[in-house]
């Protein structure tokens, strides 16, 4: 666990790069987080992110890439086109979230 | 590598090559061999191979001998759940093999599967190819069963051979199905 600086803000992550607290989350850090993974965050990105973080809150638990796609209707394709290091991990990440269990 | 000299004649790495190398980072690499036609034998490969794209890792999947029922069109729909010689069937050998035990079986998995919203193995195959993993069939058991690549499900890039197999996963880790 290390403490960075995100968006003039000093926040826990994890040795993954995830934060520790998701109450530290903010679009600014989203951003950041973005950034270290070499995206730059388009309306298509916040859709996803807005999914994925209001999931979360209603299941308690990140969605997988298939509810994305699924309940999300953001297609498989696409999810890689934004996400191309992983949307499995990314996603969640840069939503302020854990990372996602499962194998979908 | 290259050697350039600082003003005082030493000898210094060129750093224009670990640049190089910081930049281009190395994208880990995994090939399935999926060599077995059962519903059961299906998955394991198809689920490891999404589970790689999903975390950033380039994924192969070759099928080969009855692997190859998996992407064959006629067959990916009605693949069933192997029931004879199966020890984790919890069940003797001889009732295994009664008639209809197979149906039941593999009847039983799907209706798992299902509930779980585990995609179906056509789904799993599209899902794959819209993730970027490359399918491919091999040619000898092709040629052993009399397929070609219209007997086979649209997301099969090529039938390639072992050779080219070998040529497209330098570098990449094996898992073997």
């Amino acid at each position: 666990m290390t403490t960075t600086m995100m968006a003039g803000h000093a926040v826990e992550v994890d040795d993954d790069g995830f934060l520790v607290d998701a109450g530290d989350w903010t679009p600014a850090i989203a951003e950041q987080i973005a950034a270290r993974s070499g995206i730059a965050l388009t309306d298509r990105h916040w859709q996803v992110i807005e999914f994925c973080r209001r999931d979360n809150a209603e299941k308690g638990t990140p969605p997988t890439v298939r509810r994305i796609t699924k309940v999300g209707g953001i297609p498989t394709k696409e999810m890689y086109q934004l996400f191309p290091k992983g949307p499995g991990i990314l996603a969640a990440k840069i939503s302020g979230l854990m990372k996602p269990k499962g194998c979908i | 590598m290259s050697t350039v000299t600082d003003e005082a004649g030493v000898e210094l790495l060129d750093q224009s090559e670990f640049a190089n190398e910081a930049s281009e980072e190395k994208t880990r690499k995994i090939a399935i061999i999926c060599s077995k036609g059962s519903l059961d034998m299906a998955y394991p490969g198809l689920i490891l191979a999404n589970s790689a794209r999903m975390m950033g890792i380039d994924a192969m999947l070759f099928f080969t001998f009855w692997g190859m029922d998996v992407i064959t069109e006629k067959r990916v729909d009605n693949l069933h759940v192997g029931m004879v010689g199966n020890p984790a069937m919890h069940m003797p050998t001889m009732l295994a093999g009664l008639p209809g035990m197979e149906t039941i079986g593999t009847r039983m998995m799907k209706k798992k599967i299902e509930e779980l919203d585990i995609p179906d193995v056509r789904e799993l195959l599209e899902i794959l190819d819209d993730s970027g993993a490359e399918i491919y069939g091999c040619q000898m058991a092709a040629e052993l069963m009399d397929l070609s690549q219209d007997d086979l499900v649209p997301q099969v890039r090529e039938i390639i051979t072992a050779m080219d197999f070998f040529e497209k996963t330098e570098g990449a880790q094996l898992l073997f199905i």
